[in-house]
Order: C-alpha cells, then sequence, then structure tokens
C-alpha cells in the first residue's frame, strides 16, 4: 500500500487534526464531561448551532453507546468510541474542499484512493435536531458523517452550521492498516486496546448484565426532576447536564432490555420535551444578552476556511456575505 | 442486465449548454431529476419562442446538465392582439374613445386610433395589435433558466451558510452559454460563466468552455461522462469484462445499477475478493451485506452459486487501483465478520424460544407489540383454514359438483402447519442479523426455523409472509405461506384502518396500499376461495378494542380493497367500465369477480349484446323504484307480455344459474339475450308506473327479478356504450 513509511498514531490523528482546524480558524475544545452518545450534544455543538451567531469549534469526543458494547470481543464495535467533531457556523462555501484537505493531511493521498460523499441524512429526535448530508467513504469504509444542521432544537437553522464527524477507530485503523481496532497504535508501543480493552469488557458486563434497572429508574427520574427544577431558575446548562444524564441512563437502560416498548416512547419523549426547553431558552437568553458573538470568529460568516494565510487575509479584507 | 440505453448525443453542434454545478446530490434522486430537466427544458424553449431541434439532460453527483441544438439566435418578431374592454365601454355616444380605451391603449403601448374593433364571444371588443420585437437568446434564456432551476422539484430540499435558497445541495458553479456568448443569470450569489470543473481527484481544476459546442469535448477532457447511460453502459461492460475473466456473471441489479451509475463521473470497475469460509453464510446474508452496505455487486460462480468474489465501481480511473481494491476487501472482511457473528450467535437460540421477546417489540405505537400480533395471527389463520373453500378434488376450482370442503377438512395438517408457522413468524424481529437488516426478515426466519428443527413446511411458509413484497413480486407458492400472507397482511391493514390510519395521496407510511394489493394478489392466485368480507371481519374481531374506530374503518378497508380489485383487474387490460360494472355486482370473491369480469369483456363486443344491455338497464333502472323481496304474482297480470316475460325469466334463470355455478360467465351473459325480446315487447305493451299500487309493484317486481339475473355477474347500466366497432 502507498501510505507514508509512518503511519499516523492515534494521537497524532486527532492532533493533526485539531492542528488544521485550529489553522482554520476554530477554536479547540475539549470532551464535555458527561456521558453522552454523541459529538454533536456536546454543549459546544448543540447550543451553538441554535441562533444567528456564528461558531468554529473542533474537539475530541469519546461517545458511549451501550447497546453497542461487544465485551472487546468484536474487532469493530465498542461502547465507547472517539468522535473528532468540527462545527463551522455558518457552513464555509468550500468545506468539502477543506474536509478533503484535512484528509491530505493525515496522508491519505486522493488520487490513490476512492473517496466518495454518499447520502446519508441525520436525525436526531431526542435533540429535535435533523440535517442532510453525506456518509464519506474511503475506499468503501465510511469514515466520516459530513452534515449540515436544518434544524436543531426544534429551530430550524439560520444560518446552517456543517457538522464534520470523523470516526477516530476506523480511520486510523484504516491508516495503520489493522484488521482489529484494539491493535491500532496509540503512540509507540501502547495500543488502543492496552487503554481500552478492560473498560470496553466492563462497561459490557455492567450494561448488559450488572446494571441495577430499579436505580437507574429511580436515577432517571430524579434527574429529570432536577432538570425542571433547574430550568425554572434559568440556569439552562446545568438543566442541559441532567438532560445528558437522563440521555445515558436511558441509552443503559434500553441496552439492559430493561425498557419495554410502551415505556420507550415516554422516556424519548421526556428527553426530547426538556432538550427543546434548554434550546428556547437558550436562545432567549443569547437574544437578551444582544448575540455577543456577532462578528466573532474574524468578521461575521466568513465565507471561506482556506488556507491559514489566505484565511487571514480575507478576514481582512471582511470578506462578508449577506 | 440489458443494455437499454444507449449513449444520448446530439447530432449536430450544440447551440446551447447549461451546467449546475453542485456538491454530491443523492444518487436515488437523480433519475427523476434528469427527466424533470429535459421534460421542463424542452418546454423552455417553446415558451420562449426560441424552439430547439435537440434536447438533451445529464447528471452526474456533481452536476445538471441541459443541452440543446437548433436553437435560434433572436426570437422571431411577431404581431400580438389584446383584446381590451367591450365596444360600448371604449367609445362614447359620439364614436369618442373613453379613458378605459385610452387606458388600454397605453397599455399596449398603441394608440386609441389604432384600436380596431371586433366581434368576440359576448359581443364587439377592442383589440389592438402590435409589433413585438424578437428578443436575443442570451437575453430571454438567462431569465428563464432561473426560473427552471428553481422550479425543479425534489424530494428534500436544504439550505446552507446563510443563503436564502433551498436546494438539493449547495450549488458551486453556474455555467451558460448560447454559442459563444455567456447567458447571464444569479442565482443566490452564484455568478454564470464559462467555467466548469472536471472530476473532483482526476481533474480538479476550472475548464474555459469557449462556446456551447465545446461543453462535451471540454467536460470530458475533465474525465467527466456527463451522460448516465453512457456511464451505465461503460459499467456494464467493464464488469463483463472482469467476471468473464474470473469466469463468473454478476447478479443482475438493475437498481443497484442505476443508483452506482449516479455515485460517480468517471466508472472504473474492480474485482475483489472475500475469503471463502463466508459462503457459509445464509445467501441472502451476504448478497445484503455487499449491496446494502457497500453498493458492491454480488458475483455468482458457473454453478449459479455465490462465488467468493465482489464487484465495485471506483469513481476514478485505474491509478493505484490494487489500493482501492485492498482497501474494499479489508471493509468487506470486517462487515462479513460482523454478520458471521451475528448468525452464529442468532443461532445459539431456538427461534421458538424468541417468541417471548416479542411482547417487547412494537408493533405500532397505538397498536400493542410483536407478541400481540403474533397472537392474533395464529387465530385468524385458524380462521381463514376454517372460512375458506378448498379446491375440488379433481378440478381444480373451488367450485362445482360435489360437496364444499374448507381447507382445514380438506387437509388437517395444513392447520397443524399453518398455526405453527404463525406462531414463528415474527420471532427473527428480534434475531440480531434482522436488526441488522430488516428487509431480511421472514428470509432469516426460514433459515433459523430449519436450523431449529421446524419441519420444512413450517419453514417454507415463514419465509413466504411478506411477499409479494413489491409489484411483480411472486405470490407465496405454499397454501401454508398464502394463509399467512394472507393473516399478516389483513391484520397489518385492518389495525391501521382500525385506528383511522387510512392512506391518503401519495402518503401511505405504512405501506398499506401494498399489504392490500397483496391480500388481492394473493387470493387472486390462490386455488382456494376466500369471502374478503368475511376475511375482514375476521382480522377486526381479533383487534377487539383495540380498534377504537372500528367499524368506519371495515368500510374504508373494504373501499379501499375494492380500489385494489380494480386495479388488479385493470392491469390485466380490462377496460374501466367492464371493471366497475363487474365490482358493482360485488368483489367478495375477487378471483370470481375476475372471472366474470373477463366474461363480460369477451360478451360486451358481441353484436347482439348492446341490445341485451340498453333492455337490462332500462329494466334495473325502473326495478330500483321496487320494494324489496317480494316475490311476482302472476295473478296481478294484466297483459300477456307481463306473462311471457316471466316464463322467459324462469326458464333462462334456471339455464343461466346452473352455468353460474359451473363459471362459465361467457354462456351466462349470452344466455341474458334470451331474455331481451320478452323485455323488448314488456316495455312496449305494458305501462309500468300505473296509478294501481298492486299492479304497479308487482310489475316492478317482475323487473327486479329480471335486472337482478343480469347483477349477479355484472352491473350492465355501468357499461359504457361500444363504440361502433364494426357496425
Amino acid at each position: 500500500m502507498s501510505r507514508k513509511q509512518h503511519a499516523l498514531t492515534f494521537q497524532e490523528v486527532f492532533l493533526t487534526l485539531s492542528q488544521f482546524w485550529q489553522d482554520r480558524g476554530c477554536l479547540v475544545g475539549q470532551p464535555y464531561d458527561v456521558e453522552k452518545g454523541a459529538g454533536t450534544m456536546n454543549p459546544m455543538s448543540f447550543f451553538r448551532a441554535i441562533g444567528p451567531e456564528p461558531w468554529r469549534v473542533a474537539y475530541v469526543e469519546p461517545s458511549r453507546r451501550p447497546a453497542d458494547a461487544r465485551y472487546g470481543e468484536n474487532p469493530n464495535r465498542f461502547y465507547q468510541h472517539h468522535q473528532f467533531q468540527v462545527i463551522l457556523k455558518p457552513s464555509p462555501d468550500d468545506v468539502q474542499e477543506v474536509y478533503l484537505q484535512s484528509l491530505t493531511a493525515l496522508g491519505i493521498d486522493a488520487r490513490r484512493h476512492d473517496i466518495r460523499f454518499v447520502e446519508d441524512n441525520w436525525e436526531a429526535p431526542t435533540l429535535g435536531a435533523a440535517g442532510t448530508g453525506w456518509e464519506v467513504w474511503l475506499d468503501g469504509l465510511e469514515i466520516s458523517q459530513f452534515t449540515y444542521f436544518q434544524q436543531v432544537g426544534g429551530f430550524e437553522t439560520r444560518p446552517v452550521s456543517v457538522e464534520m464527524t470523523y470516526g477516530l477507530e476506523r480511520l486510523t485503523g484504516y491508516l495503520q492498516d489493522k484488521e482489529n481496532l484494539f491493535d491500532i497504535v496509540w503512540v509507540d508501543d501502547l495500543t488502543y486496546g492496552d487503554v481500552f480493552k478492560r473498560a470496553e469488557y466492563e462497561h459490557s458486563v455492567y450494561s448488559f448484565e450488572v446494571a441495577d434497572v430499579k436505580t437507574l429508574v429511580t436515577l432517571y427520574d430524579l434527574y429529570e426532576q432536577e432538570a425542571k427544577r433547574t430550568l425554572e431558575r434559568g440556569l439552562i446548562l446545568p438543566t442541559y447536564d441532567f438532560v445528558l444524564k437522563c440521555s445515558h441512563t436511558f441509552n443503559v437502560l434500553e441496552a439492559r432490555g430493561a425498557i419495554s416498548v410502551t415505556e420507550r416512547t415516554g422516556y424519548l419523549g421526556r428527553i426530547r420535551a426538556l432538550a427543546r426547553a434548554c434550546a428556547q431558552a437558550w436562545l432567549k437568553k443569547r437574544e437578551e444578552m444582544g448575540f455577543p458573538l456577532i462578528g466573532k470568529f474574524g468578521g461575521s460568516a466568513a465565507a471561506s476556511v482556506t488556507a491559514p494565510a489566505a484565511a487571514a487575509t480575507e478576514d481582512k479584507g471582511g470578506k462578508a456575505r449577506g | 442486465m440489458a443494455e437499454n440505453n444507449v449513449r444520448r448525443v446530439p447530432s449536430g453542434p450544440a447551440d446551447f449548454v447549461f451546467e449546475v454545478g453542485t456538491e454530491e446530490m443523492p444518487a436515488r434522486f437523480l433519475p427523476a431529476a434528469v427527466e424533470q430537466l429535459e421534460t421542463r427544458g424542452r418546454a423552455l424553449f417553446d415558451e420562449t419562442l426560441l424552439g430547439a431541434h435537440e434536447v438533451f439532460a445529464y447528471a452526474t453527483p456533481r452536476r445538471l446538465v441541459l443541452l440543446a441544438t437548433g436553437v435560434a439566435g433572436r426570437q422571431a418578431d411577431r404581431e400580438v392582439e389584446a383584446k381590451g374592454p367591450a365596444k360600448k365601454a371604449a367609445f362614447d355616444p359620439e364614436g369618442r374613445p373613453t379613458r378605459a380605451a385610452e387606458g388600454f391603449a397605453r397599455s399596449q403601448g398603441v394608440t386609441p386610433a389604432d384600436l380596431v374593433v371586433k366581434a368576440a364571444s359576448g359581443g364587439e371588443y377592442v383589440f389592438a395589435h402590435r409589433h413585438v420585437t424578437g428578443r436575443a437568446a442570451e437575453d430571454v434564456l438567462g431569465e428563464a433558466l432561473t426560473g427552471l432551476l428553481t422550479s425543479l422539484e425534489w424530494p428534500k430540499l436544504m439550505r446552507w451558510g446563510d443563503h436564502d435558497l433551498r436546494f438539493v445541495r449547495p450549488i458551486k458553479w453556474l455555467l451558460a452559454l448560447y454559442r459563444g456568448t455567456v447567458v447571464q443569470l444569479s442565482i443566490d450569489g452564484v455568478t454564470s460563466g464559462r467555467e466548469t470543473f472536471g472530476h473532483r481527484f482526476l481533474h480538479p481544476g476550472a475548464l474555459s468552455v469557449a462556446t456551447a459546442a465545446d461543453y462535451l469535448p471540454v467536460v470530458r477532457l475533465g474525465q467527466v461522462i456527463v451522460d448516465p447511460a453512457e456511464r451505465r453502459a461503460q459499467i456494464l461492460s467493464q464488469i463483463r469484462a472482469v467476471t468473464a475473466k474470473a469466469g463468473g456473471r454478476v447478479v443482475e441489479d438493475p437498481d443497484l445499477l442505476t443508483e452506482v451509475t449516479f455515485l460517480v463521473e468517471y466508472p472504473t470497475v474492480l474485482l475483489g475478493r472475500f475469503a471463502p469460509e463466508y459462503l457459509q453464510l445464509p445467501a441472502d446474508v451476504l448478497v445484503t451485506t455487499m449491496k446494502r452496505h457497500q453498493r458492491y455487486f454480488p458475483v455468482l460462480d458457473d454453478q449459479g452459486h455465490l462465488a467468493p468474489l465482489f464487484i465495485t465501481v471506483r469513481n476514478g480511473d485505474d491509478f493505484a487501483l490494487d489500493v482501492v481494491r485492498t482497501g474494499n476487501e479489508k471493509v468487506l472482511r470486517a462487515r462479513l465478520a460482523d454478520a458471521k457473528f451475528f448468525y452464529d450467535d442468532d443461532l445459539r437460540r431456538t427461534l421458538a424460544d424468541r417468541v417471548t421477546e416479542l411482547d417487547g417489540v412494537a408493533f405500532q405505537e397505538r397498536l400493542g407489540t410483536m407478541g400481540d400480533k403474533t397472537r392474533r395471527l395464529e387465530a385468524l389463520v385458524t380462521d381463514i383454514l376454517r372460512l375458506a373453500q378448498a379446491p375440488a378434488q379433481g378440478g381444480k376450482e373451488a367450485r362445482g359438483g360435489g360437496a364444499v370442503r374448507t381447507l382445514s377438512e380438506a387437509d388437517p395438517r395444513l392447520v397443524e402447519t399453518a398455526r405453527r408457522a404463525a406462531h414463528l413468524a415474527k420471532a427473527d424481529l428480534v434475531t440480531n442479523l434482522v436488526k441488522e437488516f430488516t428487509e431480511l426478515q421472514g428470509r432469516m426466519g426460514q433459515v433459523y426455523a430449519e436450523k431449529s428443527g421446524e419441519s420444512p413446511d413450517v419453514a417454507r411458509a415463514i419465509g413466504e409472509q411478506y411477499r409479494p413484497a413489491f409489484a411483480g413480486d411472486e405470490v407465496p407458492a405454499t397454501t401454508a405461506g398464502k394463509v399467512l400472507a394472507l393473516a399478516d397482511k389483513t391484520d397489518t391493514l385492518a389495525a391501521a384502518f382500525g385506528i383511522g390510519l387510512v392512506p391518503t395521496g401519495s402518503q401511505d407510511p405504512y405501506g398499506l396500499r401494498r399489504a392490500a394489493q397483496g391480500v388481492v394478489a394473493i387470493l387472486l392466485a390462490a386455488d382456494f376461495r376466500l369471502s374478503l368480507g368475511q376475511l375482514v371481519d375476521r382480522a377486526f374481531s381479533h383487534l377487539g378494542q383495540m380498534a377504537t374506530k372500528a367499524a368506519e374503518g371495515r368500510e374504508a378497508l373494504m373501499d379501499f380493497l375494492r380500489g385494489r380489485v380494480a386495479n388488479a383487474m385493470a392491469e390485466t387490460g380490462l377496460r374501466y367500465d367492464v371493471v366497475e360494472a363487474t365490482l358493482a355486482a360485488g368483489f367478495d370473491d375477487p378471483a370470481g369477480a375476475g372471472e366474470r369480469a373477463r366474461a363480460l369483456a369477451v360478451v360486451r363486443d358481441e353484436e347482439a349484446f348492446a341490445d341485451v344491455v340498453t333492455a337490462f338497464t332500462r329494466a334495473a333502472n325502473l326495478a330500483g323504484k321496487a320494494p324489496a323481496g317480494r316475490p311476482v304474482d302472476p295473478a296481478l297480470f294484466e297483459h300477456d307480455a307481463e306473462s311471457r316475460l316471466l316464463e322467459a325469466y324462469q326458464a333462462v334463470a334456471a339455464e343461466a344459474l346452473a352455468m353460474e355455478k359451473e363459471g362459465r360467465y361467457t354462456d351466462f351473459l349470452r344466455s341474458l339475450s334470451k331474455l331481451r325480446p320478452a323485455v323488448d315487447a314488456f316495455f312496449e305493451a305494458v305501462m309500468v308506473m300505473v296509478d294501481d299500487r298492486r299492479v304497479r309493484e308487482n310489475r316492478l317486481n317482475l323487473l327486479r327479478s329480471v335486472s337482478g339475473l343480469a347483477t349477479r355477474v355484472a352491473d350492465l347500466s355501468k357499461l359504457v356504450a361500444a363504440p361502433s366497432a364494426k357496425a
């Protein structure tokens, strides 16, 4: 195969991506410290996609999906995987080209591969969110999700954010030519399995066998109560933390097989109602605050995030749209 | 795969080209988009009066193209006539133009003196004539193209950035040329020019197009094949070449071929391999994994068995093709490893063990669980077997002489088979593989049933339960499969209609139209006879309280099924009025209705039949006024024509009913013509609507009997008068 002599390690992959997106005007964030199923649920994505303020962020997000847990035995499915998440708001006109440059930065020569944008629309009903976009295929392997948010928190998005989510394990597995993702080199002589295999096993046992249903149901109720109480006090972000906790608790209960059909709709509806209430409160609050980020990120709504130098000149020139 | 697409290229140099460059559009939208673009493009040249000799639309994932030859450079000058106010309003009594006339003249750019008076419908009006100078093509087209582009219909639109426009995907560039001139237009900040772009990776730079005639060669230089028919043909021929070399052949799949055609701008086919050990997986699992996840074509060996090979189509040339092959092989390996893991895990438990889990799977939010549905299916298949008439022994039809037996009487083992199949029918829904690939439902059920030690008949019925799954799909081959499929579809229909989920227009999220078509198709194909009304009644009875709108639901469902029966008949080429006439006489037994309709279609074109229709329609129209259910009393007859009609009726009825019993509907209808002279004579001699109520009603009853004989087969009054064919 034609890759560079030295394929990037797991951490080089996300460091390279962080550097790449920093160079294109993103703030580089950190994972949010509440369990969640996807990087979109990080407040740095969910809230910032709502309303008129610009935003550009990149961060790694550990994403927990209890139902996908496989005791560390399946080479491709994990309880927890890592997403590299990028949000650009408004979506730049050349975002696909810039995304492809990020692959080049990882050592992927597009000319030697088959890279496709295959239709895939995304929907997260509990977040009142939906978007259009693609899966990005690299020689048949889905390495990223690429989504133009059309709705978030029940609100139509104006402007539209674009979200790019790289699946870090798969991407690195491909770059390093590993059949088993636990064999990915994280750094030097440490593999992904050295770091996470035991955790995969324990979380699998917990999710499928040990989780105490009664306790979790109680926790869900308590988290919900606390979310409602907090929201009444106008504290949106603490409320949202409890919404995330409800969501993760629900996911464990479902993996545990403890949620019946009739209950399922109810649980999801309760999360959705709270998430929407947070979104509404957020938009109202930002409006009261005068949408303070308008004009940030190098002037409003730069249409391009091309190479760093060029971006700087363009921003100075105030290449603003609309 | 049929090679029914040939390259579609203009016969001469193009005068006009319009290319919309976009981010990758969904492959599934593009076939319809190409058709729309071509139809509307053709209309555009008519409407702009520029005309076009040939109009072609093309599409790739990244561009929509409209190309035309024979487009005039300028609209012809023309005279335009406009109708103004009425003469009365246009001129005062002295014949001077009024303000209304002046206003009209001004609006048309002429003087009042130029107005002429002409007669038009409703009186005399003033008209203005003016000379309109034709405009240059590039000017007219600019405006028209904006309208064309924004009028295209897509299943799903989106917005992007801070743009206002909604389109299928973001627009990147617009190329619009009339011969060598740029047609100026601007859509949401993107301005037209003469630049196009080549293939995303093979030729990423911009390409300048000097004239419309240069477009096709230039874009080809950019390694883009814009014509989907040409890409399709290339993919096919490359597939044939690589499979021939490997000694196999591809599994035909026109839909997949279409999708792949619209996923690439420059196709290169490659053959990949996977480990033969995966061939132990059921073929459906392999095929679905390849097609659904990866858009790969499976390959068969010369025995017709799956080979450990697959075909994929690269969007690009053959540079470093081995890298692409190795990558795809690795992806498939992971997918198959997953599938194998699921399959092995599924086999750890029998299907019967999983049935209780169905209580945890939703059927529909307001309709309980799959466990509930399973119990209803078990009851409903039992009902069907008790109600359906088995085919007569020795004969192929469930009719005619001899005692009529039900399916359960004819074959008691069938009851056991169908009930067991119903019990296990939905159990595969809780297996890993069906959760992963819902389209494998039923087929995995069959495999797992066999592996669980169920009888082959039970397994087969489970495997057939979802058939026919699409238009033209086969109905279940076995009787148990037919019965189970009927029960499944009818239960779904009754459940949905029972809570008011009735499909409207194109809205049919639960696939109810297909389910109803399936019910009708099975009843038409089955050798047993089953009353549609009884089937629906039983289905509703098992839903009990869950069907909150049972009464309206039943009526709506019967009406819905009637529509499907009518469609099924129309698809066999029967005329609309023949179908309507037949169904008006009942559709409870769709197979019987089909036979009646076919007989009517034959007889209605016979010369003698037109008069029969007239006579019976006249009788039926009057008979509608009769109170139902009274016998004819010959003591009340006053004319010979009355008793002669009664005698004729009795004779014909005895004969006709025997024919009906034997299913000889053509003879039945022909026999009616024997009644016609008596009917005609009756109407000639007898005044029906006399004052004496008893005499009047007696005559109406006689007519009711006569017309009622015909309506055992068809309501002849629904027939549209036959076109004077030969006569």
